[in-house]
């Protein structure tokens, strides 16, 4: 018999009794929880949003305040026009440059960082496609950001490759403020909404930067990934 | 020696070792200040445990079909999955995966299953270059060690073990560089295992959760290594267990909310990764092969027997966190794959209740695991399963005697008081003028450790008594007040 048979046997030996409702039943109980999925959430502490007004802006606040727990900073700004000079500006504060004063950043071909106006910003190297070892910052953008914990939500692809976010010391993430949502769930639909219905390959949930406390118990930043999360925040 | 006195050496072993006390004093600690304070932030904290251990029995009830459907949704997502019984089993297909691979270089992340069926020590005996991701079991690796706590496998070492080991392993660095500081260390590790990632022909990870509904897998860590794990080689082999499985996504982040909390203190961990096959026709980066394994290892037999509940566990690690016994000897001393009373109560049925029923001896019984567990595993009453089965195992006879002796005197009440007066009496002449005993005949591994009380006035039954007799009076006499006051107001 082969393994799958023998656990599969296995398992529903296991499970039967006989207070066990009919097969045709269980599978009724299984089919109808994948197309209907339970609601467990939101419970009291955490609201759903209402995307106008007064609560996306304590959704906002508190989606940076739980950054600044995680010691993430965030970069507000008024107009998608004004991205480039303020990444710009945190890099040069930030991150070292090299000898000729130019920081390269590396990013993907998603179509929204491509159309910002890069050449009215000066100091900054544009290289594209996945991470390479030697890179130094990675931008992505994200599809949403959850309040609850101050997460962001990418996904893998072309447009913004996952190694961005993991092979250099510093990730930035470029993200509307209209993305941000007050929990995992609603995030998961914002993505569903975004794929038309498809899984990526990867939905990479970040919070915060890469962190150990494998060494006497203490945690420091940049265990593997980056050691620096940078938010740049806009609002259309 | 048998498993159970070895159990007894490694207890005054790790008692005994000054380091080791010294590293257990802080850091499980911090795990329970953080803990609670994760839980004081999340208002919803105790009804979402219930959420969540409903979440698992329902997942368990109807395992079969949702690995049914995992399977199908992760195959259409071009995955392959693999279904292993045993762990002789997983341990082949992941060779036989390797080899096809034309591996040399591996990188794993951190999976307890992995340390179930040892795998790395497999796959190295067939020569390949196989290395840990997870800081703490690549610092355990190194040392040739197995890790002691489940989250955190290198809780044991000191910053000064690690800036030892450091400097023998990695000979090719410069040896007056400075490793002082955690910082430098682990920098000095990046730097290492990068050099891995970016070689490595396969990558293996575990995963938290699968999720039916697509058929992927959920994996998290803190340090990100996993996803490197899985993104850069060729091949990712995501190695996991048959009861790893909820329904749907809408099922799984309550679990992941619990998870971390209850693991770190964190509020979510650092990265949550949702893996849904092998890299697409238009993706620059990720592997070319998924394979998944699934693992029993007698789970089945878990969930055939009264001790299901167990299969709940989601690891997080918080019932060793808050165990007395776990925080006295460290993970060590278990010599089990899982330690503290998650280990009790399942490694008997993954390893065979001769190698580790006597786990469930490791108990006080005082029920914190089970406050503190997020998916409300009744771990006390499993542990106390777990001791009624051992004692069906021969064990020495003077234990034997002695049980039997105190089951028949148990249930002769008469007998029963007369020798409870004696003892009573005995250990009070033993104490002397002292109110304490310091040292009792034939049973001094009590002794060895605490004082014993000495009796005061009395048996149990005969103070028990005294105050049920005197509690009547009282009543008799508010009774016959009461009735007197009535009376009085009678007009
Ligand atoms: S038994 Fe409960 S507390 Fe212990 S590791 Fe499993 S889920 Fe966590």
């Amino acid at each position: 018999m082969s393994h799958r048979l023998r656990i599969l046997s296995r398992i529903r030996k296991a499970l039967d009794a006989p207070a066990m409702p009919s097969e045709t039943a269980r599978a009724e109980a299984v089919a109808e929880r994948i197309a209907h999925p339970p609601q467990h959430w939101p419970l009291r502490s955490i609201q759903t949003a209402d995307p106008e007004g007064a609560a996306q802006l304590t959704l906002i606040g508190r989606f940076k305040a739980q950054l600044a727990r995680l010691g993430a900073d965030v970069i507000e700004v008024g107009s998608v026009a004004e991205i480039p000079a303020a990444l710009a500006n945190y890099v040069a504060a930030n991150v070292a440059d090299d000898a000729a004063g130019l920081a390269r950043i590396r990013m993907g071909s998603d179509a929204f960082l491509a159309a910002l106006p890069w050449s009215s910003t000066s100091g900054l190297e544009i290289a594209a496609g996945m991470a390479e070892a030697a890179d130094v910052i990675g931008v992505s953008r994200a599809i949403a950001g959850v309040a609850e914990t101050g997460t962001l939500l990418l996904v893998s692809g072309a447009e913004n490759p996952v190694t961005l976010g993991y092979l250099p010391e510093t990730h930035i993430v470029v993200l509307e403020t209209g993305a941000i949502v007050a929990s995992y769930e609603e995030a998961m639909q914002s993505m569903l909404a975004a794929t038309g219905g498809r899984m990526p390959r990867t939905v990479n949930l970040i919070t915060g930067a890469s962190r150990t406390g494998d060494i006497g118990g203490k945690i420091v930043m940049g265990a593997h990934g980056p050691r620096r999360v940078a938010v740049v925040l806009w609002s259309a | 020696m048998t498993a159970r006195t070895q159990f007894d050496a490694d207890i005054d072993t790790a008692l005994a070792d000054a380091p080791l006390q010294r590293a257990l004093a802080d850091v499980p600690a911090g795990f329970v200040a953080g803990r609670r304070r994760a839980r004081e932030e999340l208002l919803e904290f105790e009804p979402l445990r219930r959420v969540a251990r409903d979440i698992r029995d329902h997942a368990l009830a109807h395992l079969d079909l949702y690995l049914e459907a995992f399977e199908s949704n992760a195959t259409k997502a071009g995955s392959r999955v693999h279904w292993a019984a045993s762990g002789d089993d997983a341990c082949r297909i992941v060779l036989d995966i390797c080899r096809a691979a034309g591996a040399r270089t591996i990188t794993k992340s951190k999976s307890m299953v992995s340390e179930e069926i040892e795998l790395r020590e497999r796959l190295q005996d067939a020569e390949f270059d196989v290395v840990e991701t997870d800081l703490g079991e690549y610092l355990v690796q190194i040392r040739n060690e197995k890790p002691s706590h489940i989250i955190a496998p290198a809780i044991h070492m000191r910053a000064e073990d690690v800036a030892d080991v450091f400097r023998r392993q990695h000979g090719h660095l410069a040896p007056d560089r400075k490793l002082d500081t955690p910082e430098e260390m682990i920098a000095e590790a990046r730097g290492i295992l990068r050099d891995k990632f970016l070689s490595a022909d396969v990558g293996i990870t575990g995963a938290n959760f699968l999720v039916a509904e697509s058929g992927s897998a959920i994996i998290v860590t803190n340090e990100g290594n996993a996803d490197l794990t899985m993104s850069l080689p060729k091949v990712h082999v995501i190695l996991t267990s048959i009861d790893k499985v909820v329904p749907t996504f809408s099922d799984a982040w309550p679990l992941l909310r619990l998870l971390a909390r209850s693991a770190t203190g964190q509020a979510f961990t650092a990265y949550t990764t949702i893996v849904t096959g092998p890299r697409r026709p238009d993706d620059p980066d990720g592997p070319e092969q998924c394979h998944i394994i699934l693992l029993d290892n007698g789970r089945t037999e878990l969930l055939a027997s009264e001790m299901r509940p167990v299969l709940r566990c989601i690891r997080c690690g918080a019932c060793m966190n808050h165990c007395p016994v776990y925080c006295s000897i460290g993970g060590h001393a278990y010599n089990s794959v899982y330690p503290g009373p998650i280990g009790a109560a399942l490694s008997p049925a993954l390893a065979g209740a001769e190698q580790a029923a006597h786990l469930a001896e490791a108990s006080t019984f005082c029920g914190r695991c089970e406050q503190v567990c997020p998916v409300e595993i009744p771990l006390v009453s499993v542990m106390r399963q777990w001791r009624s089965l051992a004692l069906e195992q021969p064990r020495s006879r003077r234990a034997r005697v002695m049980l039997h002796t105190w089951a028949r005197l148990a249930q002769h009440p008469r007998i029963y008081r007369w020798c409870a007066g004696i003892a009573a009496r005995s250990l009070k002449w033993l104490a002397g003028s002292g109110a304490r005993i310091r040292r009792l005949p034939f049973l001094h591994a009590w002794t060895d450790y605490r004082d014993l009380a000495a009796p005061q006035g009395g048996t149990f039954q005969q103070q028990w008594a005294q105050r049920e007799h005197k509690r009547a009076q009282r009543d008799r006499a508010d009774v016959s007040a009461a009735r007197a006051r009535k009376s009085d107001s009678v007009p």
